[in-house]
C-alpha cells in the first residue's frame, strides 16, 4: 500500500562554524498523495537533501513533524526507501549480496532473498553482474544496483536524492526511464529531488520549487501531461511551457 | 565516469598489483641476497680477522642447529616463545580492538583514557617490562604480557580510526533499513574497518617476537630470547645466531600469515574495473 506523506511545518537549524545558528530548512509544509510521484528543484545547499533527512527519520527537525499515513515518524522505518547521488554500495559485497542487503537485515534466510534478488537483476540490465563487485561496475551500473536494493524493500514510498545527478545525460535518461517504468508496476509514492528541471517534468505529477536557503516551498506546480512520457516529449511546447514556469519560480525566489 | 566515493576510499589497484602480479625472476634477486650474504661472511670467516666466537663461519652455525635440533633444546626454547607470542597477541590484539571500539563510539570515555594511553604508549615497554616481571613471575605469564602490551596499543589505535572510518552515507543507509545494533557492528563496521585492522594486525604480528623476547631477556627460565643470553654468556656465538634466526623466522612466518588472510579476506579490494 502507498503511503501518504505529510510535512507540516518543518524547519532545521546547524551550527553554522563560527558557533551561531544556521537555518538550513524550512519552515515547509506540503503533503504527498499515496501513489503519486513529485519532485523538488531548489538552488544548490538550499536544503533539500536535509529534508529527505527528516522525511526519512535519520535527522529530528527543530520544529514540526513529518507524518508517515497520518502516523509521526521518530525513526527510519522499512516501509521507505531511500536512494542517494551517490550509489553507496557496500564494496565488499557483490551485487547480488548489496541488493540482498534489506532482506537481509530483516531476517529473511540467505537462499531466499538471494532468489529474490536474482529475479531482480534482468530488469536493472544486471543479469550478468550477481556477483561482480561494486569496484567492476560503471556508474550507472552501480546506481542500478542501488535502485534494485531499495526495490527489494518493495517500500511504499521512495525519497530519491539527485539518484541520477552522478550520471552523465544518457544514462541518466535510461535509469531514470527504469525508475518510471517500475512506478508504474508497484506506485509507490516518490519524492524525487533533482536540479534537471526538464527531469523534473518528464517524471513528475507535480513539482515542488524551494527558496535559497533557509529552503521554503515557493510554488506547487502541477504537470497535467499524458504519461507514458517519453524522453522526446521533452521537446513539446506544453512540456515546455511548464518547464519555463518552474525556470521562472526559481528565479523569483 | 564518476565512481562512488567509498569505493575511491578502498580503491589501491596498484599497491596490490605490484605485490601480487610480481614476476617470479623479481623473488630470485631476494635469494640471491642471502647467498651473497653467505659468501661474504664466509670469506671473512675464513680469513680468520677476527675470533671464531666473534664471527663463527657459517658452517659452525648450521653444525650448532643440527645439534640443538637433534637434543630438542631448539623446539623447546622456540615452543616456549611462541606460546607466549600467540598468548600475547591473542590478549593484547582482542583487548585492543575491544576498547578501541569502546573508545571510537564513546567520546567521554576517549577524553578520560587518552591521558593515560598516550602516557603508556610513549613509554618503551623495555622500561616497564622488569616491573611486569617482578610482579608476574619469571614464567611465560610475564612474556604474555609484556608482548600483549606491545601489540595492544597499534591495534588500539588501528581499530579506533577504523570504526571512526565506517562511511557516514552508508551508515544511514543501515539506519534507514532498521539495522539493530549487532548488525550494524557486524554487516557494517567491521568489513569497512577490515582493512585498517588487518593492517594494525601485521604491525602486531611484527612487534609481538620483539615484546615477548623483551621479557625474556629481563628474567627466564626458558625462550628464545632466554636461550640467546644463556649462550651469549658462555661464549658460544654460533648458537646466539641460531637462535636469532630462528627468532627471524618466527616474525616473518606470522607476518605472512596475516598477510595471507588479509588477502583472503580483502579479495573484493584486487577486483576492480580499470576505465
Ligand atoms: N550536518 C550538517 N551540519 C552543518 N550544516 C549542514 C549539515 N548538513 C547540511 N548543512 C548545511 O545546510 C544547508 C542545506 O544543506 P543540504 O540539505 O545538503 O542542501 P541541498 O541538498 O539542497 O544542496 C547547507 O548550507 C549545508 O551547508
Ligand atoms: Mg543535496
Amino acid at each position: 500500500m502507498p503511503a501518504s506523506i505529510s510535512v507540516q511545518g518543518v524547519s532545521v537549524e546547524f551550527r553554522a562554524p563560527d558557533g551561531g545558528p544556521l537555518p538550513a530548512l524550512g519552515p515547509v509544509t506540503f503533503g504527498l498523495d499515496a501513489g503519486s510521484l513529485v519532485c523538488l528543484v531548489g538552488p544548490s545547499g538550499c536544503g533539500k537533501s536535509t529534508l529527505i533527512r527528516v522525511i526519512a527519520g535519520l535527522q529530528t527537525p527543530d520544529q514540526g513533524k513529518v507524518c508517515l499515513d497520518g502516523e509521526p515518524v521518530t525513526k527510519p522505518s522499512r516501509r521507505v526507501g531511500l536512494m542517494f547521488q551517490d550509489a553507496n554500495l557496500m564494496p565488499w559485497r557483490t551485487v547480488i549480496d548489496n541488493i540482498a542487503l534489506p532482506l537481509e537485515l530483516a531476517g529473511v534466510p540467505a537462499a531466499e532473498r538471494r532468489e529474490i534478488a536474482m529475479k531482480l537483476l534482468p530488469g536493472l540490465g544486471l543479469a550478468d553482474f550477481a556477483g561482480a563487485y561494486p569496484g567492476e561496475l560503471s556508474g550507472g551500473m552501480a546506481q542500478r544496483a542501488a535502485l534494485g536494493r531499495v526495490l527489494i524493500q518493495r517500500p511504499d514510498a521512495l525519497l530519491l536524492d539527485e539518484p541520477f545527478g552522478a550520471l552523465d545525460a544518457m544514462t541518466r535518461e535510461q535509469v531514470s526511464s527504469d525508475l518510471l517504468a517500475l512506478w508504474a508496476q508497484e506506485r509507490p509514492t516518490i519524492l524525487l529531488v533533482t536540479h534537471d528541471i526538464h527531469e523534473a517534468v518528464r517524471l513528475g505529477d507535480r513539482v515542488l520549487v524551494m527558496s535559497p536557503r533557509p529552503g521554503r516551498i515557493v510554488a506547487d506546480i502541477a504537470v497535467p501531461l499524458p504519461r507514458p512520457r517519453r524522453v522526446s516529449d521533452t521537446y513539446q511546447a506544453e512540456f515546455g511551457a511548464i518547464a519555463q514556469a518552474i525556470r521562472q519560480a526559481i528565479e523569483n525566489s | 565516469m564518476q565512481r562512488n566515493t567509498i569505493q575511491q576510499r578502498f580503491y589501491r589497484p596498484l599497491e596490490r598489483q605490484i605485490t601480487l602480479g610480481r614476476p617470479s625472476i623479481r623473488r630470485y634477486v631476494g635469494l640471491l641476497a642471502l647467498v651473497l650474504i653467505l659468501v661474504v661472511w664466509q670469506v671473512i670467516a675464513s680469513l680468520r680477522l677476527y675470533p671464531s666466537f666473534i664471527i663463527p663461519p657459517p658452517g659452525a652455525v648450521l653444525e650448532k642447529f643440527i645439534t640443538v635440533v637433534q637434543d630438542g633444546r631448539l623446539w623447546l626454547h622456540t615452543s616456549t616463545t611462541l606460546v607466549e607470542v600467540l598468548g600475547g597477541l591473542a590478549l593484547g590484539v582482542s583487548a585492543g580492538v575491544v576498547l578501541g571500539y569502546i573508545i571510537a563510539k564513546n567520546q567521554i570515555i576517549e577524553d578520560l583514557l587518552s591521558p593515560v594511553i598516550v602516557a603508556l604508549q610513549s613509554t618503551p615497554v623495555v622500561a616497564y617490562a622488569p616491573l611486569l616481571v617482578i610482579w608476574f613471575g619469571s614464567g611465560p605469564n610475564s612474556k604474555v604480557l609484556t608482548c600483549a602490551l606491545t601489540v595492544f596499543f597499534p591495534m588500539l589505535m588501528n581499530t579506533v580510526v577504523g570504526i571512526r572510518n565506517t562511511p557516514a552515507p552508508l551508515r544511514d543507509l543501515m539506519r534507514s533499513l532498521g539495522a539493530t545494533r549487532a548488525q550494524m557492528l557486524t554487516r557494517l563496521e567491521i568489513p569497512a574497518a577490515l582493512p585498517v585492522l588487518l593492517n594494525g594486525l601485521k604491525v602486531s604480528a611484527t612487534l609481538s617476537v620483539i615484546g615477548a623476547v623483551v621479557g625474556e631477556f629481563i628474567w627466564a627460565n626458558a625462550g628464545l630470547g632466554f636461550l640467546i643470553n644463556l649462550s651469549r654468556n658462555q661464549y658460544d656465538t654460533p648458537l646466539v645466531i641460531v637462535a636469532v634466526l630462528t627468532l627471524a623466522l618466527m616474525a616473518r612466518a606470522l607476518y605472512s600469515a596475516v598477510s595471507y588472510i588479509e588477502r583472503r579476506a580483502l579479495a573484493w579490494q584486487q577486483r576492480t574495473r580499470r576505465d
